[in-house]
């Protein structure tokens, strides 16, 4: 890796059964809380469909949090929206806390993987950061940074 | 309410381990409590005590521990 880019990664895997079982105890304050319109339009179908799909997406989420890294608040679930595009595949977009951590930390793009299998969702989410400062931003301290602190 | 937490814990919690046997002050994420299993619980507790969470209170410390649970609903009693 070239000097002043680093990379995060992030994963995380959740149960299908799980989801089916949210939306059967809450069913339309679960799917709000934690999904956008479009997350839920994108897994319409048959209710395993629908189960896994949004399980996958519930997995990305986790795995966009793992990249962001947040220490006190945690960005609203749907302010890490899983884009579906008409080919097919899928885009992670930030808004709100979400978009700001990301900022802090110099990630311009999140690039995501979803999968399914056998009652398992899982997700990985890939960010290239700048490590550069940016402007009116504090900088996180990087890992380089720490082992040339002496810390770690 | 302590009963009624604990008792939401184990059943939105999906814990590996006996719920009664967690201490006040131990990790519940530590414990086994994954994240979607603290957003059912999160849920059952908004039932339980007929209120709702606010996004400020929407981090992985309020829902840490049993009494980081009781502190929450206190303050959102109370408010």
């Amino acid at each position: 890796m070239s000097s002043g880019t680093s990379i995060r990664v992030g994963a995380d895997i959740v149960k299908v059964a799980q989801v089916s079982d949210s939306i059967a105890s809450f069913g339309e304050r679960y799917l709000r809380r934690i999904y956008t319109e479009h997350e839920i339009a994108s897994c319409a179908g048959p209710p395993s469909v629908t189960s896994a799909g949004l399980a996958a997406r519930f997995a990305a989420k986790e795995a966009t949090l793992k990249v962001l890294r947040p220490s006190e608040h945690r960005p609203d679930w749907r302010s890490m929206e899983v884009l579906r595009h008409p080919e097919g595949w899928c885009s992670m977009s930030l808004s709100g806390l979400a978009a700001e951590l990301a900022t802090r930390a110099g990630i311009g793009e999140l690039a995501v993987s979803l999968t399914h299998e056998e009652g398992i969702a899982a997700a990985v989410v890939v960010a290239l950061c700048n490590d550069e400062e940016v402007p009116g931003q504090p900088r996180e301290p990087h890992e380089r940074d720490l082992a040339s602190n002496g810390v770690g | 309410m302590d009963e009624k937490i604990r008792s939401i814990l184990t059943e939105h919690g999906r814990f590996p381990v006996d719920v009664a046997g967690i201490e006040d002050n131990e990790d519940l994420f530590e414990a086994g409590m994954t994240s979607h299993a603290s957003v059912n619980v999160m849920l059952a507790l908004e039932d339980e005590f007929d209120l709702e969470f606010p996004e400020s209170m929407l981090r992985k410390s309020t829902f840490e521990t049993v009494a980081a649970i009781r502190s929450a609903l206190v303050e959102l009693a109370a408010s």
